[in-house]
């Protein structure tokens, strides 16, 4: 089944038919104070990786490690993921290969059937995400459990996550107690984070332990050892694996390093910079399953290939999913996750989605000011603001503006090629802004207006200053 | 043609030539043994866990009987410590492990600059214990504490077993609001005894 | 040395004052300043847009207005930044040229005029707003991302004017939300950013609000004046070539 599918069925809660970003936007704004919250509460974060970053003096060579060892992966990927194959093989995993997202989920189905497994946990992964895993299995009958915190929440309230690392912080406390008072039962209007937690720990563990199979992502996948690491700060991913009797683990292409050496510069950019922590509470090395456990690895392409292809954009594929991009980006905390429409939203989901499907997410590469802020604390140095603004291009060049958008712009890149053209156009616009200002001034017909007053036209434009005083 | 097959050709038609792997050379403020014992405790500190300096373990195997005398489910797998769960094999699952509710564990090194400790599956029994017990403690030689990952890489040989972790304070979580909350998941505290030697 | 002065079309046609005061500070700092008569538009509206495509005229009539100068400076950073990185020409030497010695106005006075001293007074309360292009993009000052020594240039010649008192907003450099056509294409957040920048400055109690980029600082004017605020916008360039209260001993 077409993955699209999915996407519309799991993105209706929140917006019915998918709205653009402005839209969705202007509807999130619309909550003000809400919008602050959002907005301050993520910006502290990005304070937190701001303090943690600079006790590390060698910060910005590590960036420049990490982006170097990515650059240099990409470039041989075919041999390192043969690599990793074999090495995991050799330690007893099951290796599977995903052409698509639909394939992923049928593999897993398939997993989940063979083994006639009920209870199944799933720890925090993007790509399951990215796949629509968990609508897929609902289709066929099968239930998951998140476990992670926050994904949890999400879960119970049928809506995707709104970010990559914090996955319910759209949500207040409130809203969290109520959906818990609603599923968990428990008390009415407690609030207390401390509180709610523990309800969901005595909730999960049980889950934890009756479940036959955990799904997690991937952080690192290691060629040299065909072992993989998993990061969380709840412990949730390896309550899930190691009480399971089969363990899946789902990673895009790009996940491979080539030694286990790098992992140190990894490890030091990445919970640096996704919250400011030194590192996460748990990185866990697996390599082998447990005694008697199944341990299976699917590698999933699902446009990647496609993306390493384009040269402008393949260094996109270095990403480690650290959020730090969300954080500081001041158009992702004034609009929200679920106004990006796709599992991975902020700036690198803007230059990531267009690859999957250019014309639902045709809206993303404009949902910045291109201020650059996301490039500068991408800990492997991706050049997100550029990619936005050629995306901008590859987007228009293939179609995607919009009729309106086109014809302005046609017009005014003929006025402005033009000197003559543009000095009487200049000398129109004042006069119709000083003459007849209710043109412009006018709430529905220039967005500009709404919120901001319009400059106030002088009577001679510089050139003519300059003619009259300088020549 | 299979996808495993599809997708490796397609990366290697789509790949950028051949780019050198930079090597991993990093000046860094060097950090003498005291100094990387006192940043470690701060840090783990900061994360909220705790770590204590003691001479020998005398102290440890008090507390631990201590604990055993309480009653409650006590695992330990330190031998030095005294008796050590035999019960508790590879094999054990998770409902016999769900009541315990302190857990001894060795550790092979620890790392200053982000608290930390690298568990090696056989330190720890079980995958589950440390993640499953209300309280972790775990036990590392005070001289085994290097100042950063880079080092700690070098010390291990992480594809060594079956399973290893870094483990940096007790399970947490912030997904409400921000909100910092101890105790999520996994263990709700985590105390670290740095064994010094016994000075005579 | 021969300055060819670039006024982008805004500028030309919304903030002639900001133009003049660059043209004066230029030739009181003794450069012989020119300004070509057929310039238009550096094509970044157009390109921001995703139509760099339809960049080539404004291109051409940039090269031929700019071609045989030394320098070409301007008081945008946002528009030198687009030639520095996007202009192009059938003959690729002339636009290389050109994008090899165009300056940002603060940038140019550090770097390449190195001036000791700048007499001029301003005496009052001034928000320091650090626009993307100019900060990010031509690096006129350090970021607040990065773990590097901090700098400022156009701090550091504000520095120099007497009586004026500089203030940062708590947030040093986030972006005002203008982003060129994003403004109106995302009319809720850009408006949303431009406000929350306001109240950072509002809460230093500035009276003016300050910058490299008038397209900022129209940005945030639009948004003080439908606040009915009290402070006023002024671009850098009319800062340094102001004498309000002329004490100034050399």
């Amino acid at each position: 089944m077409d993955p699209r599918n999915f996407n519309k069925f799991y993105f209706a809660p929140i917006g019915a038919t998918t709205m653009s970003h402005s839209k969705a936007a202007g509807v999130f704004i619309q909550d003000e104070p809400r919008t602050d919250w959002h907005d301050e509460t993520l910006w502290f974060v990005r304070e937190k990786r701001d303090k943690a970053v600079r006790q590390v003096p060698e910060w910005e060579q590590l960036r420049e490690l990490a982006s170097g060892i990515k650059d240099h992966t990409l470039s041989n990927l075919d041999n390192y993921l043969s690599a990793f194959e074999k090495n995991a093989l050799a330690n007893g995993v099951k290796v599977h290969w995903a052409a698509d997202a639909a394939e992923h989920n049928d593999i897993i189905l398939q997993i989940i059937r063979e083994n006639n497994v009920l209870r199944i946990v799933k720890s925090k992964s993007m790509l399951t995400e990215e796949c629509h895993l968990n609508p897929f299995l609902i289709e066929h009958g099968v239930e998951v459990v998140d476990t992670d915190l926050g994904e949890r929440i999400v879960q119970f309230r049928n809506e995707p996550p709104s970010h990559i690392v914090l996955p319910a912080i759209h949500l207040k406390k409130q809203d969290v107690s109520q959906t818990f008072h609603e599923h968990l039962g428990t008390e009415a209007g407690n609030n207390d984070p401390q509180y709610l937690a523990e309800a969901a720990r005595i909730h999960l563990r049980d889950k934890f332990i009756q479940s036959q199979l955990a799904i997690t992502g991937v952080n690192f996948a290691v060629a040299e050892t065909g072992g993989f690491v998993v990061c969380t700060n709840e412990g949730n991913a390896d309550m899930g694996t190691h009480a399971a009797d089969i363990h899946i683990a789902c990673m895009g292409i790009e996940k491979i390093i080539p030694r286990a050496e790098h992992l140190s510069v990894f490890l030091r950019l990445l919970a640096r910079s996704a919250t400011g922590q030194p590192i996460t509470t748990y990185s866990s090395h697996f390599n082998r399953p447990r005694v008697g456990q199944q341990m299976h690895i699917v590698i999933v392409d699902n446009g990647r290939t496609k993306q390493l292809g384009r040269p402008d954009f393949r260094n996109s594929l270095k990403c480690i999913r650290c959020a730090a991009c969300f954080n500081t980006c001041p158009v992702y905390r004034r609009s929200g996750g679920h106004s990006y429409h796709t599992a991975v939203a902020g700036p690198i989901g803007s230059i990531l989605n267009p690859n999957l499907d250019m014309k639902a997410n045709a809206d993303l590469p404009f949902a910045s000011t291109l201020c650059g802020s996301c490039s500068n604390v991408c800990p492997v140095k991706i050049d997100i603001h550029v990619q936005l603004w050629k995306w901008r291009q590859v987007l228009t060049n293939e179609g995607y503006a919009p009729t309106g958008k086109k014809i302005a712009m046609g017009g005014m890149a003929f006025v402005l090629a033009h000197p003559s053209i543009y000095r009487i156009a200049g000398k129109m616009g004042r006069w119709v802004l000083r003459s007849l200002p209710f043109i412009t001034n006018n709430k529905t017909l220039n967005p500009w207006y709404k919120q901001r007053e319009m400059p106030t036209p002088p009577k001679q434009s510089f050139r003519d200053w300059y003619i009259k005083n300088k020549r | 043609m299979s996808s495993r097959e599809n997708i490796l050709q397609a990366i290697t038609a789509n790949k950028p030539s051949f780019i050198e792997p930079p090597i991993i050379e990093m000046k860094r403020a060097v950090l003498s043994s005291t100094e990387a014992v006192q940043q470690f405790i701060s840090t783990l500190e900061s994360i909220g866990g705790k770590a204590v300096i003691v001479e020998g373990v005398n102290l440890i195997r008090e507390n631990l009987q201590l604990s055993r005398d309480t009653g409650a489910y006590i695992v330990n797998t330190i031998p030095m410590l005294g008796e050590v769960n035999d019960e508790i094999t590879t094999a054990t699952d998770a409902h016999s492990l769900e009541p315990v509710f302190k857990a001894y564990i060795g550790a092979t090194i620890g790392i200053a600059e982000n608290g930390a400790v690298w568990i090696y599956e056989s330190e720890m029994k079980n995958r589950l214990v440390p993640f499953i017990c209300q309280h972790l403690v775990v036990c590392l030689d005070v001289n085994k504490i290097v100042p950063t990952m880079h080092e700690a890489y070098s010390q291990i040989d992480v594809a060594k077993e079956g399973y290893g972790v870094f483990l940096a304070g007790p399970s947490k979580t912030a997904d409400i609001e921000q909100s910092l909350v101890i105790g999520a998941h996994g263990a709700r505290s985590l105390l670290v005894y740095l064994i010094a030697p016994v000075l005579k | 040395m021969k300055v060819g002065l670039f006024i982008p079309c805004y500028i030309d046609q919304f903030y002639p004052q900001v133009a003049i005061a660059t043209m004066e500070l230029l030739e009181k700092l003794c450069c012989e300043v020119v300004f070509p008569l057929n310039q238009t538009c550096c094509g970044q509206p157009m390109a921001n847009s995703g139509f760099a495509n339809l960049d080539k005229g404004c291109d051409k009539n940039f090269v031929n207005n700019f071609s045989g100068v030394d320098y070409i400076v301007s008081p945008s950073g946002s528009c030198v930044l687009h030639v520095k990185e996007h202009l192009h020409d059938e003959d690729e030497s002339k636009s290389l040229q050109i994008r090899s010695h165009i300056y940002e106005l603060t940038e140019f006075i550090v770097d390449v005029l190195a001036v000791p001293n700048i007499t001029a007074a301003f005496p009052h309360r001034v928000g320091m707003h650090v626009s993307c292009h100019g900060q990010r993009g031509l690096h006129l000052s350090s970021m607040s991302e990065l773990v590097a020594p901090t700098f400022s240039k156009p701090a550091q010649l504000l520095g120099m004017v007497t009586g004026l008192v500089l203030t940062q907003p708590k947030r040093v450099d986030e972006c005002c939300g203008f982003g060129g056509t994003f403004c109106v294409f995302e009319e809720a957040v850009s408006a949303k950013m431009g406000k929350d920048r306001v109240s950072e400055h509002e809460a230093n109690n500035v009276e003016y609000i300050t910058g490299v980029d008038v397209s900022c600082l129209m940005h945030m004017e639009g948004i003080l004046k439908r606040q009915g605020s009290k402070i006023k916008t002024i671009h850098i360039a009319e800062i340094l070539n102001s004498m309000e209260a002329v004490t100034v001993s050399n």
